[in-house]
């Protein structure tokens, strides 16, 4: 089955390899599996919230941004390189193409006051809850 | 002549060699890049969202081009993450550089979380046309 030494100690460092691999994922902490592209990341402050995304290469212009109710929707286009024929490629593993992310929020979105930034290829949408849908204190009178 | 690959959200992290760590106790991933080559010259585009070109470390050793690109920490002041599908860590790739490039000329520009370098073919080891003389 195995030829020689050689072959049969690199098929053991493959499966240790592929054993550390497994250990790892489940060890170590694991994110959400993406609902699609971008990765979003969401943080919480009361009735603020930010979204964040890494969208490496895209302009300003090739992105839109939408607010609806509690709905986000992050939308654009990644343009494929355009190459001269003569171009010959190594490697292609950055993806192109158009994309559509619809991101549910916990509440109703004050579409006055969205926010969006791009930074070195992050995007960061700064949200702020509707007036209208935050929670109102009920007093309690004595009878 | 040109794949189209799918847009991909996952990032892939850094095989930890064993005994060897990270001075810093933050993940590291593999940034995607696009290779091509044209008129004796290859050109190479790293993905690497989060870093700015302030924060990028690019040293040629030998025939090996170190890249490391490192990403503040992104802790909004007040915010708790509550929802997370991507992590935020540094970039670390290395490319053997072929024998015939010319080290002296090798460009490097960062826009947009994206590092694009190129690569120019030595003079002396460019393609010549040689002219054949009718005798």
């Amino acid at each position: 089955m195995y030829r020689n030494i050689n072959s049969m100690s690199n098929e053991m460092n493959r499966m240790r390899h592929e054993m550390n691999k497994l250990f790892r994922q489940v060890s170590s902490p694991s994110f959400s599996a993406p609902g699609g592209y971008p990765a979003v990341n969401t943080w919480a402050d009361k009735d603020k919230m930010i979204v964040t995304a890494e969208l490496p290469g895209i302009v300003e212009k090739d992105l839109d941004i939408s607010i609806e109710g509690n709905t986000l929707t992050i939308s654009g286009e990644r343009k494929a390189m355009e190459l001269p024929e003569a171009a010959v490629y190594h490697r292609q593993e950055r993806g192109c193409g158009k994309f559509t992310r619809v991101i549910t929020l916990p509440y109703q979105i004050d579409s006055d006051k969205v926010s969006a930034e791009m930074k070195s290829g992050i995007l960061e949408i700064n949200l702020e809850r509707a007036e209208a849908d935050k929670p109102r204190k009920i007093i309690v009178k004595k009878g | 002549m040109a794949e189209n690959k799918n847009l991909e959200p996952v990032k892939e992290e850094v095989e930890m060699v064993e005994g060897v760590e990270h001075t810093r106790p933050r993940r590291v991933y593999v940034p995607r890049a696009t290779i091509y080559e044209i008129n004796e010259e290859i050109v190479i585009h790293v993905d690497m969202p989060g870093v700015s070109s302030e924060n990028i470390d690019l040293v040629l050793e030998k025939n090996e081009l170190k890249i490391n690109g490192i990403v503040d920490d992104y802790s909004p002041e007040g915010y708790s993450l509550v929802y997370s599908e991507y992590g935020v860590g540094d970039y670390e790739r290395t490319f053997v550089v072929p024998n015939d490039i010319d080290r002296e000329k090798i460009q490097a520009t960062m826009k947009d979380g994206v590092l694009e370098l190129h690569l120019v073919r030595a003079e002396a080891y460019q393609a010549r046309k040689i002219d054949v003389a009718s005798v």
